[in-house]
């Protein structure tokens, strides 16, 4: 048995391993510690799938204390989102998040981020934390006219919880006026045990959720307060594994998978993130060049394996594309994997092989998402 | 942990339980299935390969990622479990009942530890 792949890829550019604020309730919690993108993080506790089904049937608590938090401040904060964004910000209410990618000149992804409207001179970025000493630097460098962009991150801890009981553990330490109504809302203020939070309505599981901001300091109350207020509806602590097999049966792309610098929105089925009525933004105009030569799929694997990353993808002896994920997932029982494919292979129902190391494994298209949740 | 004195150990976390002079059965070991997490999917040899010491004959994949399984001896592989081909989590939940192939007509094997050496082998993390 050869142990499993290096996790040194996904150490921080500045090569340091931090820990969250919450690194030993983890350890408590008998977290197996691994690092990750900066930061020694938890990939699994009980285990990948126990946590990953917890999350479908009851709820999970993720630390996602490692995610970059950016505030837009300042007259021109707006102006500046609409011209380094690709998504439109011009209509938004406060308390809104909205989802946008940050393009390239070519419209590759610098990163794909949420915007939270705290005002109308007030806005919070949040970015990939792999990716964050990047976006800061880049939206820096295209900063304009009155503003102030502070990179936030090291003083915010994050966590998620996710799960169709979330709400039920949240209306336990949270007031409902605390706790935001409708997808892609946040409130600003709501507090858990005296901390001050920001809870917003989002996700990265396909399930109800939440995610919760607060000051690194007040990590660890507002952990164990959710911890006790949900022991008795199941809720259990979930780590990096499970976040990304839910994430991945939701058909939720990652960055550095599905997208990167040389991959635009529209290729990576993103195109809701981007608005072309909202005049110039920075790669607007590649991104107006036709159709997208090759486009991200869904693969069910109809053979037997599991498709990985990186794995080439053929139709008969060609080459058309590539895995960009792949996983058993857990909840639905089977593997599925995301592929990059050129776009005349790309029709529900074409089959394929998918090299998986050295094997041809038998893949079919298939619409995304793999997993809907029952509303 | 679990290390059963009635099997031998290799370094790279196979175990191998020898039915007579030269017929063995391999699998891995409970601190491997530790270590990997939920077992998802196995892929094995078939009857009649030649098993080579040293050399990759069948892996194993968790959730995460994919682990290669060595074979700690030479010989013809006379058995396969097909029983972890439809329930590879018989890999976590019983790691010294889930074999996982059967070699016969063994000609070598490798220096294989006892339960007390591999348990030593195993704290010092390698």
């Amino acid at each position: 048995m050869e142990e499993p792949g290096s996790e040194a890829k996904h150490q921080g550019a500045e090569g340091k391993i931090l820990k969250t604020p919450l690194y030993d309730a983890h350890v408590r919690c008998g977290g197996r510690i691994v690092p990750f993108a900066g930061y020694l993080l938890p990939v699994q506790y009980r285990g990948v799938i126990a946590e990953h089904m917890a999350v479908r049937e009851a709820c999970g608590l993720f630390d996602v204390s490692h995610m970059g938090e950016v505030v837009y401040e300042g007259p021109d904060a707006l102006a500046n989102l609409q011209r380094t964004m690709t998504n439109d910000f011009s209509g938004m209410a406060p308390g809104r998040v909205r989802y946008s990618l940050m393009c390239n000149e070519d419209g590759g992804a610098v990163d794909d981020l949420v915007v939270c409207k705290h005002g109308e001179e007030k806005y919070l970025v949040v970015v990939n934390a792999a990716n964050r000493s990047k976006d800061v630097e880049w939206m820096r460098r295209h900063a304009f006219g009155d503003v102030t962009i502070r990179d936030i991150s090291d003083d915010v801890a994050q966590v998620a919880l996710q799960g169709p009981r979330s709400r039920a553990v949240l209306s336990r330490v949270v007031p409902p006026e605390g706790i935001p109504e409708r997808y892609y809302t946040f409130v600003d203020g709501a507090e858990i045990r005296g901390a001050r939070c920001l809870v917003s309505r989002t996700g990265y599981t396909g399930e109800l959720g939440y995610e919760i901001y607060m000051g690194n300091g007040d990590a660890m109350r507002v952990w164990e307060a959710l911890m006790e207020a949900g022991a008795d509806l199941g809720l259990v602590p979930a780590g990096l594994g499970a976040r990304d097999t839910l994430r991945l049966e939701a058909g939720m792309p990652l960055y550095g998978h599905e997208m990167d610098e040389g991959v635009t929105p529209f290729e990576a089925g993103l195109g809701f993130g981007v608005s072309m009525e909202k005049g110039g933004f920075v790669g607007r105009a590649a991104l107006e060049k036709g159709a997208p030569e090759r486009l991200r799929v869904g693969l069910r694997i109809t053979g037997r394996g599991i498709a990985r990353g990186g794995e080439a993808v053929y139709l008969g002896g060609d080459v058309v594309g590539r895995v960009t994920s792949g996983t058993h997932c857990p909840y639905l029982g089977r593997p599925a994997a995301m592929a990059m494919l050129a776009s005349a292979h790309t029709a529900e129902g074409t089959e394929l092989e998918v090299d998986v190391r050295g094997r041809r494994v038998s893949a079919e298209v298939c619409a995304l998402p793999f997993y809907k949740r029952q509303r | 942990m679990y290390f059963p004195k009635d099997v031998s150990y290799s370094r790279t976390h196979e175990w191998v339980r020898m039915a007579d002079g030269n017929t063995a059965r391999v699998g891995i070991t409970d601190y491997a299935q530790h270590e990997l997490g939920d077992l998802v999917f196995v892929n094995l040899p078939e009857v009649g390969d030649e098993a080579i010491m040293g050399e990759r004959i069948a892996d194993v994949e968790s959730v995460k990622a994919v682990s290669d399984i060595f074979s700690p001896l030479s010989g013809r592989i006379s058995a396969v479990n097909g029983a972890i081909l439809d329930a590879p989590e018989l890999l976590n939940s019983d790691p010294y009942g889930a074999w996982l192939f059967e070699v016969r007509g063994v000609t070598e094997h490798e220096d294989l530890m006892g339960a007390e050496d591999y348990e030593r082998f195993c704290e010092k993390g390698e």
